[in-house]
Formats: structure tokens, C-alpha cells, sequence
């Protein structure tokens, strides 16, 4: 993602960031992990509770892993090899050891079987009771989409900013939502207004 | 073992301020850097770097790749390598950070690119000395600073609104 570009910075209230920072207030000292990219609104906010955050701008090692090269990138990401070597540059931690997951809209852009290793190894990376936020757009006649950098202003108040517009690789339904994160102990969605669906799954 | 700052004769860029030991960006340097100043880095490093009590500046034009102990670092270039500072990180624009940080104050400008943990380490108040009193007072009068409250800076710590629940579909399973 050119993160040079981050213009246009928007705030939306979110219902699902308000009940993921719910649980942050429980205790210190938990590990929080940021789909997001480093940023200083984030990083303020997580480490101000007394947290850990460690962030990663997803989408940005999807590009450099399967939009660099040759081919297509949602073809791409059908290749074993390539699919290993992602999951082992952007997911590289022991089991549970994340108490929460802001994961934001990157799942939008993955195939399966991509999508569905991804889901399975957050499920591991995640501790049993924490949370996981999500967010999908429900905008279907639409080729391509916003990528929004997220950063979190208060517990619920998102700016995004749109450096880029992307193709995504499917939409989600509340029941494909709910095949995907099958695993989990519950999924909960909140409709907004503004053509994204936000989903709370407890691990 | 260690390799001495080595002085560029080009002219510095202005992001070196004040007098500090300087490695231009011909410079390339394999293994460990112990220093007792302010130190800037345009080169390539890699190793490790400590400047326990001074600043660590990495330019622009800086390749560096180590485990960097300083007071406080200011990224410009490229970092890969745990930072651990007692003060201040600072990662500046276009600048790109991988590795986890251990600081107690973090800057991250809009355009940098960071990947990694932060561990922020709330500098610890230093509790008066204990004077040895030559006699007992009657009466303790002194004011102990309060030094147990390391959280008040964590917002929205009390007064969280419940779960919104408009518009909301809850599977439980």
C-alpha cells in the first residue's frame, strides 16, 4: 500500500471497535495484533491501555508477495509455494499468543484457499475468549473498493484514510461469514450505514 | 570487536544536528558499535549497535541491520533489528522500520512504514533516597510522591458504554 498517499483521512463511529475495546480495559498487558500498519493514533491508543500491539500492514505483504511478480495476484495467491512463504512473513507467531485481532477489511482481498488458512491460523494465533474484528463491504455491483489505512481515534471512532482502490476477491454474505469463521465460538455482525459490514468473532 | 565512527568527508545533510560521530553512506560496517555520543548512520550497518546514554540518528541513504540499544533513535532510512531505548523512537517519513520496540515514547509519522511490536516501558518515577535521619521526628510529615499510578494516562479506563447491539446478528455456538 503507498502508504506516502494517505490522503482524504475520514472517521466513522463503529459499533464493533466499541465492543473489541470492551475487553482491553479487563487487565494490562495483552497482546494485541494490528492488520493495520504501524501508525501513531493505533499505537497511542493499544500501548495507552498498558498493551502490547504489534503491527503489520497486511495488505501491503499481500502485494509484496503475490502482486510483485508475474501473473495475476489473485492467481498468485493460489500457488502453494507463494501461499506458504506469505503465511510464514505475515503471520510468523506461536499459538495463542494474541489476546485480540484487528484485522480490518484485508480478508476482503484473499482467495480461498488462501482465506480459509488465514482464518484458521488467526484462530490459533488468538487465546480462547479474545476477539477478533473484522470488517466486509456489502456493496456488490462494485469492482473495485476502497483500501483504507485504519487507525483507531477512541474506542469508537475510526479514521480511514483511501491511499488506493482494489478489486476484491469475493463478497461475503452473513453466511459465508459464518462458514469462514466456523471455528470460532461466536460471530456476531453490526450493519452500518456506509455499505460495511463489522464482525466480532470470539475465539 | 567494535569499529570506530568513521567521519564522511562530504558534507553532511542537515539531518545531523549538532556534533555527532557520523558514518557516511560509503561506509559499511560488520559487527558491533559501542559508543559514549550522539551517533549518525547514512552507511551500511550490520551487527549491533549500542549508545546506551546518547542518540542514534539512522539517514536517510542508511542500511542498517542490527539490535540497536540507544537513549534515543531517529529512523530516516531503514532499520531491520529490535530497538530498545530508554527515551524516545522516532520514525520519520519514508522511513522504514522492521523489528520490535522496547521505548517509552514512540513518534510514528504518517507515511513511514513499520512492522513490529511496541512494548511501551513507563519510565519508573526514582522514589526519594532514604536519608538515614539522625533521630526520629514525632511526627512523619513528609510527602511521599505518588508513584503507584502507571496507568493514568490509559484511556477511556472507566465509563465504557455497553455493547451496542443495533443492527446486530449474534450467533453463539
Amino acid at each position: 500500500m503507498p502508504r506516502e498517499a494517505l490522503v482524504g483521512l475520514e472517521t466513522r463511529q463503529s459499533h464493533g471497535l466499541d465492543q473489541f475495546c470492551a475487553s482491553l480495559g479487563e487487565r494490562p498487558g495483552l497482546s494485541i495484533l494490528d492488520f493495520a500498519g504501524g501508525s501513531q493514533a493505533t499505537v497511542s491508543f493499544i500501548t495507552g491501555y498498558g498493551h502490547r500491539l504489534y503491527s503489520d500492514d497486511f495488505v501491503h505483504q499481500l502485494d509484496q508477495c503475490f502482486g510483485s511478480g508475474p501473473g495475476d495476484f489473485f492467481d498468485n495467491q493460489a500457488n502453494p509455494l507463494l501461499a506458504s512463504k506469505f503465511i510464514a512473513k505475515a503471520l510468523p507467531f506461536a499459538e495463542e499468543s494474541f489476546d485480540g485481532a484487528l484485522v480490518w477489511d484485508a480478508l476482503q482481498f484473499l482467495c480461498s484457499p488462501l482465506l480459509q488458512t488465514v482464518v484458521t491460523r488467526l484462530h490459533r494465533l488468538l487465546r480462547p475468549g479474545s476477539s477478533l474484528l473484522a470488517m466486509f463491504h456489502t456493496e456488490e455491483r462494485l469492482d473495485t473498493l476502497a483500501t483504507y489505512a485504519y487507525r483507531i481515534q477512541d474506542h469508537r471512532t475510526v479514521q480511514m484514510a483511501a491511499p488506493a482502490q482494489r478489486k476484491p476477491a469475493q463478497i461475503f454474505t452473513n453466511r459465508s461469514l459464518e462458514k469462514m469463521f466456523q471455528d470460532f465460538h461466536s460471530v456476531k455482525f453490526f450493519l452500518t450505514r456506509d455499505r460495511l459490514r463489522e464482525v466480532i468473532v470470539r475465539r | 570487536m567494535s569499529t570506530l565512527p568513521v567521519r564522511s568527508s562530504e558534507p553532511h545533510p542537515d539531518f545531523s544536528r549538532g556534533s555527532s560521530a557520523v558514518l557516511g553512506k560509503s561506509v559499511i560496517v560488520k559487527g558491533e558499535i559501542h559508543g559514549r555520543e550522539d551517533l549518525t548512520i547514512d552507511g551500511e550497518v550490520e551487527g549491533t549497535i549500542e549508545l546506551q546514554e546518547h542518540r542514534l540518528t539512522i539517514g536517510p541513504n542508511a542500511k542498517v541491520n542490527a539490535a540497536v540499544k540507544a537513549r534515543e533513535v531517529v529512523v530516516l532510512g531503514t532499520l531491520h533489528g529490535n530497538v530498545e531505548t530508554r527515551d524516545k523512537v522516532e520514525i520519520r517519513k519514508e522511513a522504514k522500520l522492521v523489528g520490535d520496540i522496547r521505548t517509552a515514547r514512540i513518534v510514528i509519522e504518517d507515511g513511514a512504514y513499520f512492522k513490529g511490536a511496541v512494548d511501551i516501558v513507563r519510565a519508573e518515577t526514582p522514589r526519594p533516597q532514604p536519608v538515614a535521619a539522625p533521630k526520629p521526628q514525632p511526627v512523619a510529615s513528609a510527602t511521599v510522591p505518588n508513584a503507584g499510578s502507571s496507568h493514568a494516562g490509559s484511556p477511556h479506563a472507566s465509563g465504557h458504554p455497553g455493547a451496542i447491539a443495533a443492527g446486530a446478528g449474534d450467533i453463539k455456538r
